[in-house]
This record gives C-alpha cells, structure tokens and sequence, in this order.
C-alpha cells in the first residue's frame, strides 16, 4: 500500500506544481514593486528648487492640513508627457500638486514644462535619488497621495490616466 | 518561396510524427508486428522533413527577407552574417523549431543505430519520440509558425544586442541538443515501461543518450557561464537567475540518472529509480524550456514573451510528464525491485549520491518555483537569491564531494570501511594539508570558500586514486572517463571557492593619466576615444596596466552604444594570466574628463570553465569508452555472450 | 544677484557623478567596507530592472542605490541595517536574501522534507538486505 502510494508521489508533485505554474500563467507578474510606505507618515526628506521662480520641496510642506499629490517624474521620462494634460485638470479643480524631478537638470525642466504645461506647486530636484528611495518609489511617473497630516494615503503606480481622476479627487477632498 | 516550402516541410514532418505514434500503437497494442517495420524509415524521413524546414529557416534569415515576419521583427540586414544565421534561432519560434529538428535527428539516430534494445521496446521508444514531436509540431504549427508573412507593419527590433555575440551561435544549440537528449532517455523509459523491458539491457541503450545529454548540457551551462561572464559587463559568472537555474535543474537530475543508470546496468538495481530520473531529467528540460519560454519568471536573460504560448507548452508538459509518470505509478510495480545493497559498497555511495544531487535539484526548484507560488496564491512578492542558494545547496555541494571522492574508491556490492579510509589516506592527507596552508597563508577568508578549497584539494587527488596501481594501458576508456570528469568537479569548485575567497575590486573614477590599483596591477588611463562599429558606436578607453611594477601592456574596454534596439553594453577587456584574469569595463556615466572603470582582479577563476570543460571531456572520454565497446562487442557476436558478463575491470561510475 | 543664482542653480544642475568620489561608481576607500558594501549590493534586486542585483545593473536607481549603501556602510551602519531600511521601503522582493518567517518556511522545509523523505526510502532498500 504505502509503496503504491509512494509511486503516485511523483504524479501528485508534477500536477500541484503544474497548477501553480496555471495559475502564475494567468496572473502575470505585473513588474510593479509597490511601495511599503503608504499608510505611514511622508519620510524625512529635503528637495532643492528645481528652477527659479519656483520652490523646492520638503516634508514640512505636507503637513499644512491639506491634501496633496506628490508627483515623481522626470523631463526624460517619456510617459510623463502623457500625463500633465490630467495633471493640469486636476490643479484646475482645486488639487495641490508638488513635483519631485528624478535625475534632471534645472535647463532640461525648463524645457519640459515649457513644452508641456507646469501643473506643479512646488518642484524639486531629487538629488542621487535619496527622496525617491524613501518614498519607496520605484520609477517614474509615480504619484503619492499625502493626507494634510503627512501621511502617505495611496501610491499611484504609473501614468495618470482619465479613469484615475475620480479616485484621486476624492482622495484630495475635492468635488469632482 | 523559401518559407512556403519550410513550412510545407513542417506540416509534413508532423504528420510522419503521428504517422510514428500510429505505427507503434497498432504494432504493440494491436499485435500487428508486420507495421513495426516501417518505423525506421518513417523516423528517418520524419528527421529529413524538419531539417528541410529548418534548413528554410535559416536561409531566409540569411537572405534576411523582410517579408517573413519572424525574419522583420528581430533580425536586421546591418548584422554580420553570423549573427543573422544564429538570429534564426535567437528568437522563440526560431529556437522552437531549431528543439524539435535536434528532437527528430535524435529519433533518426536511434532508429538507425540501436541494436541492443528488444525490437518492441525500440518500437515504442521511436513511437514515443513520434509522440513528443507531434506535441512541438503542434506548437509550431498552430501558436508560432515561424515562416508567417509579415501583414501589417512591425516595429523592427534587430536582435538584442547582448545577444549578438558568437555565444549565441553555440550555446542555445548546445543547451537544445542537451534537452533532447534527455527526451531520447525519456522515451527510452516510457519504451520499456510500455514493453515491462526495465532491465540492464535497457539501461545499457540508453546510457549514452544520457551521456550525450549530459555532455552538451554540461557544455551548454559552462559555456553560458562565460558568456554571461565576458557579456555581462559585471564580473559576475552564476547569477542563480531563474533562465540560469533552469538549465542547471535538468543537468542536476541528468547528473543523477547518469549515476543510477550505471547501478541498473552493473548491477541491475535502482530499476524503479532509475525510470523515475529519466522522466524527472525530461520534465526538468521541458520545465525548464517552459519556464524560459513563458516569460513566468523574470530574468536577465529574458527573451520576448506571450502568455497564450505559456499555457500552451504547459498542456503539453501536463500531457508528457503526467502521462509518463501515471504510466510510472501504473506499471513500475511490475518491475521486480532489483539487487539489494550494502550500506558500505559502491551501490549505497552512488545511492546516497542521487539523493543528495534530487536534494540539491528540489533546493534550486525550490527558490526558484516557491516565489512563484507564493505571489499566486497570497500575492506577496519575496525574491530568492545568491544568499539563499549559496548557503543551502553549498554545504549539500560540498558533502556530495567528499561522497565523491569516496564512491570510486569502493568496491561493488560490499566493502570494509577500514580499507575505504587506507584507499582515501592521501586524499584526506591533501585536504589536512590544504587546511594548514590556507590558514596559515589564506588570509581572512568566508567559511564556504574555505570548506570549498580543502575539499577540492582532496577531491583533486581522490580523484586520480582509482588509477593507481592499475596497468594503466588496460584501465579501460571509460574509467578514464570517470577520473576525468571527477578531477573536473575539483578544478571547477576550487575556482568558485578562489573567486569567493579571493577577488579584489576597485572601481575608480579617473581621468588621463591617472593610476589606479586593483590586486598586483597598476592601472593608467592612456585616454578614451571614440570607434565606429559595424552596427554600434564604441567608445573604448585605452589603458596601460603592469603587473608589480612590470613591463606595461595595453588594455582596452569598451562601452558599445546600440541603436537598433536602444542599449548600451559593456565590452569588458579580459586578460588571462596563469593565475587568474584582469577583468576591466568602462562605466557609463562620464563628464568628458573623468572616466569611470570597474576593475576586478580575479585569481584563479578561468579553473571554473576549465572545470567544466574536464568534466565535459571526461563525459566525451566515457561515451567513447561505451560506444567503442559496444561496436566492438557487436562486430564479434561470439564475444558477446560471456564477454560483458566476464568482463574483470570493475567499471567507473560513468 | 542674477548671475551668482544662475551660478548656483549650475552647481545643483551638474550631475553628481561629477564628482572625483561618486560612491555609486567609485570603491570605498577601506577594503573592509567596500567588501561589505558590494556583498550587500550583490544581495539586493534592482527594482528598474527585475531581474539583477543592483551591483550589476546600469539602471539610474540601481546607481543610486549602491551610492545610498555605500554611504551609509561608510557612514558606520552594518550590511542588515541598511537591507531592513530598504525592505521597509520597497517591501521583501528587494532583497535576494528571504527573510525566515512563516511565508518562506516552505524554502527549507522542501528541501529537509527530500532529505527525509529520500533518506527513509533508502534506508528501506538497506534494511532488508541478509546480514
């Protein structure tokens, strides 16, 4: 008996692993390293200005009481262009949008948000990428709901797009 | 027109497949013996149809038709030819296709030269063969055909720049002709499963498709190794990347097949084990092609992926490896359990053998599968690495090599364990010797690396023990074989174990004429200057090195920037001395005055390759040994009968 | 005041690999340190790239990375302290190093379970033999 068993064994291991496999198959990885810093308090972090005319960004600046969006993007992150249109809509409503610039330069953003439009309140120049990796943020663009307190309530993982903006709005306190 | 015909060849060699599958059916389950002869020539055609397609393929890979599909998405008429030939199957389809061409020479080869084997057992393997191809047949025909015309517009990709590398040309082939091998010994098992032929006769038929197998996988891993050595741009030469590991899982199961295998033909034990390696060594190439094939896992080494081609290879998996091992569960307990064994011979040391290489094998299925599992059913993310693997399966690694350095050294069926340690008294005499050098001399050095080097000392010299004292013209080729491949595995772990304890690295930021240190060099930066490549632009750093003050010599790494995909890739500059390699890459970043270079001195590690390439000869030595004798026992039949039985040289493990 | 601002804006406009010492590309001075900067950095996945550790990687992010590791290695912290602060920022699948807790038990009791397992089957095929 237990030597019948035995030999079915193998066929009980290949077919829990082959269900396995079904299942990774129809869940594909979706590449995203979620950041494990929502639901706790913006870390320590310090962002000169960008460009003049403009100021850089800080912890204490979230926690005046009001929510706001901290965006990390880049001048040479393609997707990004995608995103200022919804970025712009969403100021225009009424949300506070800060921007945090990954690798790039004061000339380079200029550029850009010439080029684009600037929906940002605050930008600044993330330097080494010191503000990134304490947000936990693995690329750009990224966007961060911080609640007026400094806590970090919601990650948004890529680009910003037409259906995000109920979410977001809502999560800012802001009618729609 | 080339592709047509490809294509015709295909739909035809897959309808010899199940023409193949047919035949073996009616032969054995209809008791139609006549239909039986018709197998060998319906396999050989089979053979020529797909080489035929194979044949198109890469010819118009070669004349780089941009009408063919596969031809515009990911080869590009700027490439040397080389690269445009091994870019035929440097894609998925392409490489499909190239798998089943290996798969149906394999059948050709057994069709034609097999004569140990039963008639009906051969009858079912060649049909199993038919069988598995029919699978990949299928595949090719119905979810990527390679010959399909470009209709819309693709974005031409050109071949991934990391891979237009002569290691290329080489090393998929090498890795396909590995796998298949193994399918051969799987179809072998299921043969005499089918026919309840699980004897020493079986065994003997498919031992050198185990070695063949285990020779071009041995060959594949090293080889790969080196590549992603020299290509990678990072010194780094195993990354225990999930593309890496699965070609490492099926040598580790042929590893231990190869082992048993020599069990049940010597001494007509480990039959039921035996079968079972023979499917699990398939099923781990298989996984491992569906693992690298499905996009499942992420890797460094990742080609372009598609899910629905996942689940497709997975039925087709499910089908193969869950039909073999029902038809295992069902049958196998016909098979009378074979000789029993002392707990101190030669049998109870390969058996323990076995055991730990299926511990190592489950290890590495282990971290590389358990993520996978993990994320699907809780969705967490948790990543398995060099740290997990290397202090798991080392320690296991290095108990296997004090295994091995014993195993050769006792005798069949029993042995006194007083006499094993007077044969092993030198070996373990080079391990205590190893021990007091290092610690007087190592320097400050990892525990692992440590065990590494004494245990190769001794392996080295244990390895060379069941030479001594034998008429050394008369030792026959394959305990040659053995020795060989034995003191490989010594070579190659003092390498890793030299290159764990060993390495120095600087990486710098240096401007002209700046000297730096790595090890005994000093580093000067000449100067860096642009070079134009036939489809990239480098931008090499000419540097003058001298080793403790020595005459200087030039050195010079480059930085390769593509634009046909988008990338940048690092040529490093390697160096090769008797003891170890200057491995030099120029970094990315610069300001126009400061350049930054990686420099490793690495001693010692080239043994790793060599190594490999010990183990891989010793292989060769042993099939040759085997085939040899069996030509030689077939030409006079009258020998045949006492011949093997009689035969004094008490045999090598391979 | 024009121009000294547009002079200090250039200061932070010029990438910080710049620099004679970037420690993103550049050794620690002490041999000590820089081994286990670079162990540390061997063990940690880079997050642009998915599948190489940030030692081998010419990702932005990754170079930021061995950068932040080898400060604060520098600066005195031990390999584990700088590894927990990146698990807490990026969660365990930045680590190749899994943590042993519950959720990744199955990693060494698989194998002990074969080793068992295989052991027990073996020793049946001793025991049975005549003396």
């Amino acid at each position: 008996m237990t030597r019948k068993l035995i030999l079915w064994l193998p066929f009980a291991l290949i077919a829990l692993l082959f269900l396995a496999f079904f299942a990774g198959l129809m869940r594909p990885d979706d590449h995203v390293i979620a950041s494990q810093m929502v639901g706790k308090p913006l870390p320590e972090f310090v962002a000169g200005p960008a460009m003049p005319g403009q100021p850089g960004a800080a912890t204490a600046d979230f926690s005046d009481g009001k929510p706001r969006l901290l965006n990390v993007f880049a001048s040479w992150c393609v997707p990004c262009v995608q995103e200022i249109p919804m970025l712009l809509r969403l100021r225009a409503k009424g949300a506070e949008i800060d921007g945090i610039a990954i690798h790039d330069s004061s000339a380079e953003l200029e550029k850009f948000l010439a080029a684009n439009g600037n929906p940002y309140t605050r930008i600044g120049l993330d330097e080494g990428g010191k503000a990134q990796m304490a947000f936990g943020s693995a690329g750009v663009p990224e966007t961060f709901v911080v609640d007026g307190t400094g806590k970090i309530l919601y990650q948004h993982i890529g680009v910003v797009t037409e259906e995000d903006m109920p979410k977001l709005l809502a999560m800012l306190g802001v009618k729609p | 027109m080339i592709a047509e015909a490809g294509l015709a060849a295909l739909w035809l060699a897959a309808a010899m497949a199940l023409f193949q599958l047919a035949l073996g059916a009616l032969a054995l389950g209809r008791g139609r013996q006549s239909l039986g002869s018709a197998m060998v020539p319906v396999t050989l055609v089979q053979a020529a149809l797909v080489s035929i397609a194979m044949a198109c393929l890469i010819a118009v890979f070669a004349r780089s038709d941009m009408s063919v599909l596969l031809v515009a998405s990911s080869s590009n008429p700027a490439m040397p030819m080389l690269y445009k030939v091994a870019g035929s199957w440097g894609n998925h389809e392409g490489s499909m296709l190239l798998w089943v061409t290996i798969l149906g020479i394999a059948g050709a080869t057994i069709a034609l030269f097999e004569s140990k084997l039963r008639a009906d057992t051969k009858l079912a393997t060649l049909a199993a063969q038919g069988a598995i191809a029919l699978g990949f047949y299928a595949f090719l025909l119905f979810s990527s055909n390679p010959f399909a015309r470009l209709t819309d517009m693709v974005e031409p990709q050109g071949l991934n720049p990391l891979l237009q590398d002569p290691g290329l040309a080489f090393h998929p082939p090498t890795l396909y002709a590995g796998y298949v091998g193994m399918s051969a010994a799987f179809s072998f098992a299921v043969g005499a499963l089918v026919t309840r032929n699980v004897g020493s006769d079986f065994a003997g038929a498919m031992r050198p498709w185990i070695l063949g197998a285990w020779i071009f996988l041995t060959v594949g891993i090293t080889a790969g190794s080196y590549w992603a050595y020299y290509t990678l741009g990072w010194g780094g030469w195993w990354f225990w990347d999930p593309v890496e590991n699965a070609s490492l899982m099926p040598w580790l199961a042929a590893t231990a097949l190869l082992h048993s295998v020599t069990v049940l033909a010597t001494r007509d034990g480990l039959r039921a084990w035996t079968v079972m390696l023979a499917v699990l060594a398939f099923s781990m190439s298989m996984v491992g092609t569906f693992l690298v094939r499905s996009g499942i896992l992420t890797s460094v080494h990742s080609f372009a992926v598609d899910p629905r081609r996942g689940i497709f290879i997975l039925a087709l998996l499910a089908i193969y490896i869950g039909g073999a091992l029902a038809l295992f569960a069902a049958r196998i307990g016909t098979v009378t359990e074979g000789n029993r064994f002392d707990m101190v011979s030669r049998e109870a040391a390969l058996v323990v053998n076995n055991l730990i290489l299926t511990v190592i094998l489950v290890v590495v299925m282990a971290g590389t599968l358990y993520p996978l599992i993990l994320e699907a059913t809780t969705g967490a993310k948790i990543s398995v690495g060099a740290p997990y693997f290397n202090s798991v399966a080392g320690p296991l690694a290095l108990i296997l090599l004090v295994l091995l350095a014993a195993g050769p050294l006792l005798r069949w069926r029993a042995d006194l364990p007083k006499l094993v340690v007077e044969r092993m008294a030198p070996a373990l005499f080079a391990g205590a010797a190893a021990l007091l050098l290092l610690a007087i001399f190592g320097g400050r050095i990892g525990v692992l690396p440590l065990l590494g080097l004494v245990v190769a000392a001794l392996v080295a010299v244990a390895s060379l023990a069941p030479l001594w004292k034998r008429n050394l013209k008369r030792t026959p080729l394959f305990t040659y074989g053995m020795v060989l491949a034995h003191l490989g595995c010594a070579v190659s772990i003092a390498g890793m174990a030299c290159d764990a304890a060993f390495t120095r690295e600087n990486m710098v930021s240096m401007a002209a004429n700046d000297t730096r240190e790595v090890g005994p060099f000093a580093v000067t930066l000449l100067g860096v200057r642009e070079r134009p490549g036939p489809n990239y632009q480098a931008l090499e750093a000419v540097l003058s090195v001298s080793r403790n003050g020595g005459a200087p010599f030039p050195m010079m790494p480059q930085l390769h920037q593509f634009s046909d995909p988008q990338m940048t890739t690092n040529e490093a500059a390697i160096d090769t001395f008797i003891d170890g390699q200057l491995y030099l890459t120029l970094g990315e970043d610069s300001d126009g005055t400061h350049f930054l270079l990686r420099m490793w001195w690495k001693p010692f590690i080239t043994l790793i390759w060599i190594g490999g390439a010990l183990i891989a000869a010793g292989g060769g030595l042993s099939l040759l040994g085997r085939v040899r004798r069996d030509v030689w026992n077939n030409r006079w039949p009258w020998q045949k009968a006492g011949g093997r039985k009689a035969d004094p040289a008490p045999e090598g493990a391979a | 005041m024009k121009a000294l601002s547009a002079a200090l804006l250039l200061l932070i406009a010029v990438p910080v690999t710049a620099q004679a010492q970037d420690y993103a590309e550049v050794s620690l001075a002490d041999p000590a340190k820089e081994a286990q900067a670079v162990a540390l950095m061997d063990s940690i996945r880079c997050v642009v790239c998915q599948g190489q550790p940030i030692s081998g990687s010419n990702a932005d992010l990754a170079g930021d990375m061995r950068r932040m590791i080898r400060e604060r290695i520098a600066a005195g912290e031990s390999p584990e302290q700088v590894r927990t602060w990146l698990v807490s920022k990026y969660g365990d699948w930045v680590t190749f190093k899994p943590e042993v807790k519950s959720e990744t038990m199955p990693l060494w009791l698989l194998p002990l379970l074969a080793l068992t397992g295989g052991g027990w089957l073996v020793a049946r095929r001793l025991k049975g033999r005549k003396a």
